[in-house]
Parts: structure tokens; sequence; C-alpha cells
């Protein structure tokens, strides 16, 4: 009793559910797009939203709980959705298993390569002591630090947004003109 | 983390999915019952066990009431032919009924259903960003349809998980919207503190009238309620997303269904209508005696039931609507009234502070 007590308490569950989540997120994302059991275009769908959510379990292991409850409102809830629409709409057959090109093989790993480079990088300057974030009015907080520090980018993600709309607005109703 | 948490938390949890499965189970005999009342008919009134016939005045009395139709209707669904249509896709047809299911019990965890019984704290998860947490547990709930739909490899569940799929993302910006002008009031996504709010300042209805038309008539839609059961129509579709289905896998369609009416009724109640609080006889206090906290989760019960009746009543007496007039709802006067909504409580906000 008193050592399982130790154990939840010294943050070894949290440890477990860490590398669950971790398994899970790349297990499924790498299902997404290479899955030797089914080309279905749905499949590959419905794996991304399961990376999604094993996403937000990450999240809620940082405490972050506002950006795990958007995680699953906004891309699980309403852009998968959005994307299953499409292609049901679409009806898109089993893909076909095509050759690996050279050149597409090389852009890919030189690209993963670059990404990869960028998350060494910035993991080894992280600070190992950092404190953990604080629990209590985390979504003020987080609303506060957009609206004051960051109102510059904050602004222009919503600039680009709108043009992206508009962008679609004008594609899907050129016809009518 | 210590024990006491997670032993109450289990008892908490069987209680509350108990319950809600009688809700459920009772709600579908409600539904018979008020259709039956509204259309002249009499509704169930035959189903006993045989040795009901022995109790004197009792007997006849319940099976008039048809309490014993949901019993007959459950042993029903268990032992009814699982069939399996050929060419289906197995996965997802298996997989489709359990996804509907999930979400909709999961939504009821972050709900205060009572203040406290002793030390405990009525409400099973009492998250921080609780409302958030109900919308993004809700929206996948759609996933379960457009499965169903896609999964039966047949036209009518197919257009009717495409609706869904459409209908729900339409309607759920505007349940999103309709409840910012609350937390704009409160300023806090705990709904035990919103609670507490209207505990303190009467009830957010009276705050905010038109987010609570906007997020019943959302919450309708969200629900594959009439009069938005476009998802399943019986007239157009056979019956939608669940033509193909039969058995326990059809009930769990059902079920996902009425646990979703549960839990909107439940933020309904929560959101706009105090809780578990009522403005006399202190009921509107966290409860000091045992007595009080049992009283204040039945208050909680039969707010959320007067809903539920209104779900049901709703059902009987509207007809369908359209496809394009559901999207024309959703998206040219819900969208822009929740945001005329939004920004009216900001200024009265601003001009009050």
């Amino acid at each position: 009793m008193e050592q399982i007590n130790n154990l939840v308490n010294g943050g070894a569950v949290e440890d477990v559910l860490f590398y669950v989540f971790a398994a899970l997120t790349l297990l499924c994302a790498i299902l997404v797009v290479a899955n030797p059991f089914s080309r279905s275009p749905v499949t590959s769908a419905m794996f991304l939203v399961l990376t999604i959510i094993s996403m937000s379990g990450l999240f809620l292991l940082l405490h972050a709980f506002f950006l795990a409850a958007v995680q699953i409102l906004v891309y699980a809830g309403a852009v998968m959705v959005l994307f299953l629409f499409v292609i049901m709409l679409l009806d898109l057959k089993e893909e076909a298993r095509r050759k690996i090109k050279f050149f597409g093989l090389a852009a890919g790993l030189v690209s993963v390569g670059i990404v990869f480079s960028i998350f060494v990088k910035s993991l080894a300057s992280l600070q190992p002591e950092a404190a953990g974030p604080a629990l209590e009015g985390e979504t003020y907080a987080l609303g506060k630090l957009l609206f004051t520090q960051y109102t510059l980018p904050f602004e222009i993600v919503s600039v680009l947004l709108l043009v992206a709309m508009i962008g679609v607005i004008l594609l899907s109703k050129r016809k009518l003109e | 983390m210590d024990w006491n948490f997670i032993i109450f938390s289990l008892v908490k949890i069987a209680i509350v999915v108990g319950v809600v499965q009688g809700i459920v189970a009772y709600s579908v005999l409600a539904e018979r019952k008020i259709s039956a009342w509204i259309q002249d008919r009499v509704g169930p009134n035959r189903t006993a066990p045989p040795f009901m016939k022995f109790v004197p005045v009792l007997g006849p009395f319940l099976t008039r009431l048809g309490i014993f139709q949901p019993l007959a209707d459950g042993l029903k669904f268990l032992v009814k032919e699982d069939f399996t249509p050929a060419g289906v896709k197995k996965i997802y047809f298996w997989l489709a009924p359990a996804v509907s299911v999930i979400p909709a019990m999961l939504t009821v965890a972050v709900i205060p259903f009572g203040s406290n019984l002793g030390a405990q704290k009525m409400v099973i998860a009492d998250l921080n960003v609780g409302i958030l947490y109900t919308f993004g547990i809700v929206s996948m709930g759609v996933y379960g349809i457009v499965l169903a739909g896609y999964a039966a490899n047949s036209k009518y569940p197919f257009f009717g998980g495409i609706r869904s799929s459409a209908q729900m993302i339409s309607y759920e910006i505007s349940m999103g919207m309709s409840v910012i002008p609350v937390l704009l009031i409160v300023g806090n996504l705990n709904l035990g503190q919103i609670i507490g709010w209207q505990s303190g300042h009467g009830w957010l209805v009276a705050y905010a009238p038109l987010s609570f038309i906007i997020f019943m008539v959302a919450s309708f839609a969200e629900t594959n309620r009439t009069p938005f059961d476009l998802p399943e129509a019986e007239t157009e579709l056979v019956g939608g997303y669940h033509t193909e289905y039969s058995s326990m896998k059809f009930a769990l369609f059902f079920l996902a269904e009425y646990s979703n009416m549960v839990a909107s009724s439940a933020m309904m109640v929560t959101l706009f209508f105090g809780g578990w609080t009522l403005p006399f006889w202190g009921l509107d206090q966290p409860a000091q005696s045992l007595a009080m906290g049992v009283l204040q989760i039945f208050v909680f019960l039969a707010k959320m039931l007067f809903f539920m009746v209104v779900f049901i009543w709703v059902r009987w007496m509207f007809p369908r609507f359209r496809y394009d007039q559901l999207m024309d709802l959703g998206w040219r006067t819900f969208l822009p009234l929740a945001l005329v909504n939004i920004l009216i409580t900001a200024v009265w906000l601003w001009l009050r502070s």
C-alpha cells in the first residue's frame, strides 16, 4: 500500500502515461501515411483523429488543460469531420500502391532531416530545471498573454486566416460571376 | 492523489452511469407515453411480468403506466438476432455504435449534479475547463454516425452520415458562440463556479436569454432530435445512419441519443438555470447536512427531467426542417445572432465596469 502510494505521488503514473501517449501518437501518425493493412482514405483520416486525441493526452500531462480541450474541439471535432465529409463526398477509392520515386524519397529524407535537426537543437537548449506551469487561472493567463505581449503575431495569424477564407469563397464562387 | 479519492470517484462514476442508464430507459417510456397523449392514444399499457397478476391493485396500476415496458424492450434488444449484412465494412460497422456511445457517456463526467454530501463534492471531475471539455467530447459524437453511414455501404445510411457531419459542424459553431456571453459574465470556465455565481446573482437565463434560446435549439440539432433529425429522417432515408443495424448495435445508437439528451439537459440546467440551486429554503448555498445535499441532487434531477420532457414534447409537436432551411437557420440566423449577442454583452459589461 505504502509503496504504491509513493509510486503514485512520485509521478510514476505520469511517466507511464507519457510513454503510452507518446507511443500512441507516433504509431497512429505512422499508420496515417503508411498503413500496411489498408489504403482507404477514411482509415487514414480516422488514424489522424486518434493521433490528435493522443496528442491532447500529452498536453494534459503538461497540465495544459485549455490546449488539450481546444485540440480536441477544433482539430478532432471540426477539422477532421470536414476532412471525412470531403473524402466521402468525393467518393475516393482505395489508393493504388505506387512505386517510390528516387527524387521524392530524397526530398522527403532531406526535409525530415531538417525538421529533426531543429528538434534536436531546440531540445538541447531546454533548461531542465524549468518550473512546471501554474495550474490555476490558466485560460485567463493565456488570454492575457495573447492580447498583450503577443498581440501582433495574433493579429497577423487572424488576418492570414481571413485572407484564406476570402480566397476560398472567391474560388468556389467564381462560376457565378 | 490518495485512496479515498480513487474509491469515492469509482463509487460516483458507478452511481452516475447507473442513474443515467435508468433515466435513458424510462425516458424512452416517457417518450412513448407523451407521444401517445399528444396523439390521443393510450401508449404501452400491457407489458407485465407473469407474477404481476397476483398483485392486487398495485399490479394492474403499474402495468397501465407501462413501468415494465423498458425491461421488455431491453430484453428484446439483447436476444434479437445480431445481423451483419453482406458487403459492410466490418471493422467500422462494429466500431460505430461504440464510438457514438462513449462520448455520450463521457459528457456527464464534468457536470456538478449536487453541492456536496459530507466532504465529497458531487461532481466526478471538477475540471477548470469544464465547458470546453463538454464541447470537445460532444463534437466527437459525430464520428459514430458518420462511420455508421460509411460502414453500411448502402445509399441511405451514407446520406444520413453526410447530412449528420454537415449539420453537427454548423450547429456546433452557433452552440459554442452562444455560450461565450455566459463566460464573459461569469468569467470562469468551471461549471461549479458558474453555478456558484448564479446562486449569488440569479439565474443566467435572465442575463443572457438569447444565449439560452440559441443553445437550446443547437442542442436539439446536436442530439439529432426532431425538428433536426435529418440524419435519420424515416420518411426519406428509411432510418438514416442506422438502417442496417439490428439488435444490440441498434440499441447502442438509441442509448447514445438519449444519453446525449440527458447531457444536453444537464448542461442547460447548469449553464442557465442555476444547477442544483433554488432561490429559497437556503437551497442556494452548498449543503451543510446530508439531507440538504440529497435534496439538492433531487432539485438538479427535477430541473433536468423538465428539459427532457421539453425535448420529447418538441419532437411530437413540430415537423422536420428541410435540409436547406436547416443550413439557413444555422449559418444565416443563429451565427450572426450569436455574434451580435457577444458584442452586446461585452459592451454592457464594459459600460457597467
